[in-house]
C-alpha cells in the first residue's frame, strides 16, 4: 500500500498566525515560477523579475496601472468570497461582469450628447442591476429547481460573451465607426473622474475600498453575514436555527452578481470610455482567485487584489518589453491558486513530517 | 456533399470529442472526485496534440501525446485533492486556469495555423449506404472509436472487479478503506484517467475536427462536458445520448448556413449552453434522479488518519 512521508492530522484548535502561511507560500512560490518560465522563454532571470514585480512599481504611470486593475478585481473578490464563504460556488462573476458593462454602456450610448451629471450614478444603478440579473438567473434556478449553481453560471458567462458580441456587432455598435464592432464613445458625464491627469487610475479603486470595508462589516459584524456563513460551514446547525437556505443562495449570488456588474460598468466608464468586444482580461475569473488567495476575508482579499494586479502589470510589461505571451499571466494565476490550496493543508490540518506512528483511524 | 450527409458527420464530429472527455469523468465522478479542470485539460491536450501533428505529422502520436500531457496536468489536481486535502471545485478551477494558460503559451506560435485533416477510414460498404452512408460511415477512425470506448466503460465500471472498486471508493470510501483498499491510490489513477481521456477529447479537436489552432479553441466544451455527466446521471449509455444530442446542437450554426436563414450566429453559439441550463434544470426539478444515482461521496474530502 502506498505510504506517504508524512500525516495529515485533524486540528484541534486555530491559530491566528497559521493562516498567513499559505498565501505567503503561494505567493514567494508563484513570484519563483514567474522568473522560470520567462527564463523559459529567453528572458534572463534578472530581466524576469524585474519585469513581472519590479517594473509595476517603477513608474507613475505602472503604479496607476496597478491600481486601475486592482479596483475591479477587489470589488468583485468581496462579492464573491461572501458566497463561497455560504458554499454558493458564483463562478459567473466573469458573465455579470459583461452584463454590467452592457447596462452600464446603455445610457450614454443612447444619450450620447447628454451633459446631465446624474449619468454616471445612473450607468452605476443600470449596469448594477443587469449584474445582479444576470446572477439572478443562476440563484432563481438553484432556489427553486435545485439546478447547480456553478454549471449554471458558467454557462451564463458563455452566453453573456456572446451577448456582447451581437450587442457591439449590431444594435450598439457605432453607426459612425467604419463597422468596428465596438460602440460611440461615451460622453464626459459618463466618464469615471480620474485621480491624476495623465494617469488612468480613476476613483473606483476608492469605491472598491469602500465596499471592501462594507463586506467587513457585513461578513464580521452582521447577523446576515453570520447566518450566511453558518449555512456555508454547518448547513445542519443553520437549518436547525432556521436559517433559510434559499435566502442564502439568493443573497450570495445577488451581492455577487452587482459587484461583477459594478466592476463592468467601472471598465466601460473608466479605461475603455465605450462598449467593446473586449471589456475584461479575465477580471471574472481572476477575482476567485483574489477571493480565495485572499482566505475568504475582506481584509486578506484587499492584499490579494493588490498582488493579483501586480501580476497583471507586470505581465503587460513582459509583453510589451520582452515580448512573452500574455498567457504568461493566465499559468501565473493558475499557480497562484494551486499552490495558495495546497499549501492550506498547513492551515486547516497538522502535518507531520517523517513520521510511520498509526494513530487511530475515524478522525475527519 | 448534400445537406444531410453535412449535418450527420457534423454532430459526429462535434459528439465525437464530448463523449471522450466525458467517459474518462464519468469514472472520476464515480471514484468520489468533482474534476473541474476538464476544460484546462482539454485546451492542453488540443495545444499539444496540434504542435505534435505540425511537427510529426503523425495523428495517432498527437492524440495520444495530447492525453499523456494532459494526464500529467491532472497530477497536479491528484496531488492537490488527495494528498493536501484541498477543496475540489476551487483545485479543479486553479488547475483548469492553469491549462488554459499553458495551452495559450506553448500554443501561441503556433496561433491560427493550420494543419491537414486527418485520413479518413470510409467504412466499406456501410459509406456507400445511400442517404446517410457518407454522413455516417465516411469519418476518422477515432469518431467509431468513441462508442466502443462508452462500452468499455461502462463494462468495466458494472461488469468487472475493477469498476466494482471504483464505485466503492465513490460510494463510501471509508467501507473501501476498511476492507483494504487504498482509496487515494484507485481515486489517484481514476484522476489520471480523467485526464488521458480530456487530453485526447482536445486533441481530437484540434487535429481532426477544426484542423486549426487558436486560443480559446475549447470555448467552453469542457464545461459542457461537465455537465453532461451530472445530467446522464453517471450513466455511461445516457452519456452516449448526451454526447450525440449536443454534438447535434452545436452544428446548428452549419445548419442555419445551410438553408441561408438570418440568425445572428452569436444566438446559434449559445444554443448548447442555453440547452445545457435547460437540461439541468429539467433534471434537477425531479431531485431524485440525481440524489439516487450521484457517487454519495462526490466532491467531498475524504481524509484517512493512518
Amino acid at each position: 500500500m502506498m505510504r506517504l512521508p508524512w500525516v495529515i492530522e485533524t486540528k484541534t484548535e486555530r491559530s491566528t498566525s497559521a493562516p498567513l502561511i499559505a498565501p505567503f507560500a503561494a505567493v514567494a512560490i508563484t513570484v519563483c515560477a514567474g522568473v522560470i518560465i520567462l527564463s523559459i522563454l529567453g528572458v534572463s532571470p534578472g530581466k524576469a523579475l524585474f519585469f513581472l514585480y519590479f517594473a509595476p512599481f517603477s513608474s507613475g504611470f505602472n503604479i496607476s496601472e496597478v491600481f486601475l486593475k486592482m479596483g475591479p478585481l477587489l470589488l468583485i473578490a468581496q462579492g464573491l468570497a461572501i458566497g463561497f464563504r455560504a458554499k454558493v460556488w458564483n463562478i459567473g462573476a466573469e458573465g455579470q461582469l459583461l452584463l454590467g458593462a452592457i447596462g452600464g454602456s446603455l445610457l450614454p450610448i443612447f444619450f450620447n450628447d447628454s451633459q446631465n451629471p446624474l449619468m454616471l450614478p445612473a450607468m452605476a444603478l443600470v449596469g448594477g442591476c443587469f449584474g445582479m440579473g444576470w446572477a439572478a438567473i443562476a440563484a432563481w434556478l438553484r432556489a427553486r429547481y435545485n439546478a447547480n449553481e456553478i454549471l449554471v453560471t458558467l454557462m451564463l458567462n458563455s452566453i453573456a460573451l456572446q451577448l456582447l458580441f451581437y450587442l457591439v456587432s449590431g444594435p450598439l455598435r457605432d453607426p459612425l465607426g467604419f463597422n468596428f464592432p465596438q460602440s460611440a464613445l461615451f460622453p464626459d458625464v459618463g466618464m469615471l473622474p480620474i485621480l491624476f491627469s495623465g494617469f488612468r487610475v480613476n476613483i473606483s479603486i476608492f469605491f472598491a475600498i469602500g465596499v471592501s470595508l462594507l463586506a467587513w462589516l457585513f461578513v464580521e459584524r452582521s447577523m446576515t453575514g453570520y447566518k450566511l456563513e453558518v449555512g456555508g460551514t454547518a448547513p445542519d446547525a443553520a437549518r436547525y436555527a432556521g436559517f433559510s437556505e434559499a435566502r442564502a443562495i439568493w443573497l450570495s449570488l445577488l451581492i455577487g452578481g452587482t459587484a461583477a456588474g459594478l466592476a463592468g460598468v467601472f471598465e466601460v466608464a473608466g479605461p475603455l470610455g465605450q462598449l467593446q468586444r473586449v471589456v475584461s482580461p479575465g477580471y471574472g475569473f481572476a477575482a476567485i482567485i483574489v477571493a480565495f488567495l485572499g482566505g475568504l476575508r475582506a481584509i486578506g482579499i484587499l492584499f490579494a487584489a493588490f498582488f493579483m494586479a501586480v501580476i497583471f502589470v507586470g505581465g503587460d510589461i513582459a509583453q510589451t518589453s520582452a515580448g512573452v505571451p500574455f498567457s504568461v499571466n493566465i499559468v501565473l494565476q493558475g499557480i497562484l491558486l494551486v499552490t495558495y490550496l495546497a499549501a492550506r493543508v498547513f492551515v486547516d490540518y497538522r502535518v507531520r513530517f517523517g513520521t510511520r506512528r498509526r494513530i487511530p483511524a475515524g478522525a475527519g | 456533399m448534400d445537406t444531410l450527409t453535412f449535418l450527420l458527420s457534423g454532430t459526429l464530429l462535434a459528439a465525437t470529442p464530448l463523449l471522450i472527455a466525458a467517459l474518462g469523468e464519468l469514472v472520476v465522478e464515480k471514484a468520489g472526485v468533482l474534476n473541474l479542470s476538464i476544460e484546462g485539460m482539454m485546451a492542453l491536450g488540443a495545444a499539444v496534440g496540434f504542435i505534435v501533428v505540425s511537427n510529426t505529422e503523425s495523428y495517432w502520436l498527437a492524440i495520444f501525446i495530447g492525453g499523456l500531457v494532459a494526464s500529467a496536468l491532472s497530477v497536479v489536481f491528484a496531488a492537490v485533492v488527495l494528498l493536501t486535502l484541498g477543496n475540489q471545485v476551487a483545485t479543479g478551477i486553479a488547475v483548469g486556469i492553469l491549462g488554459l494558460g499553458l495551452s495559450a503559451l506553448i500554443g501561441q506560435p503556433y496561433e491560427s495555423m493550420t494543419v491537414a485533416p486527418m485520413a479518413r477510414l470510409p467504412i466499406p460498404l456501410l459509406s456507400e449506404l445511400p442517404i446517410v452512408g457518407r454522413g455516417l460511415f465516411d469519418h476518422v477512425a477515432v469518431v467509431y472509436l468513441a462508442p466502443l470506448l462508452a462500452v468499455a466503460v461502462w463494462f468495466m465500471l458494472m461488469k468487472t472487479k475493477l469498476g466494482l472498486i471504483v464505485r466503492a471508493v465513490g460510494e463510501s470510501p471509508e467501507s473501501a478503506h476498511a476492507i483494504g483498499y487504498n482509496v487515494n491510490a484507485i481515486r489517484f489513477a481514476a484522476i489520471l484517467f480523467g485526464g488521458f481521456m480530456a487530453g485526447v477529447a482536445g486533441a481530437f479537436i484540434s487535429v481532426a475536427s477544426t484542423t486549426l489552432w487558436a486560443n480559446g479553441l475549447i470555448a467552453g466544451r469542457g464545461w459542457i462536458v461537465v455537465a453532461l455527466v451530472v445530467f446522464a446521471t453517471w450513466r455511461s449509455g445516457r452519456i452516449v445520448i448526451g454526447a450525440y444530442l449536443f454534438g447535434a446542437a452545436t452544428i446548428g450554426e452549419l445548419l442555419v448556413q445551410s438553408f441561408g436563414l438570418a440568425i445572428p450566429s452569436q444566438l446559434l453559439t449559445s444554443v448548447p449552453f442555453i440547452a445545457t441550463i435547460i437540461a439541468i434544470v429539467l433534471l434537477s426539478m425531479d431531485g431524485r434522479s440525481i440524489r439516487l444515482n450521484a457517487p454519495v461521496s462526490l466532491g467531498r474530502v475524504y481524509h484517512v488518519t493512518q
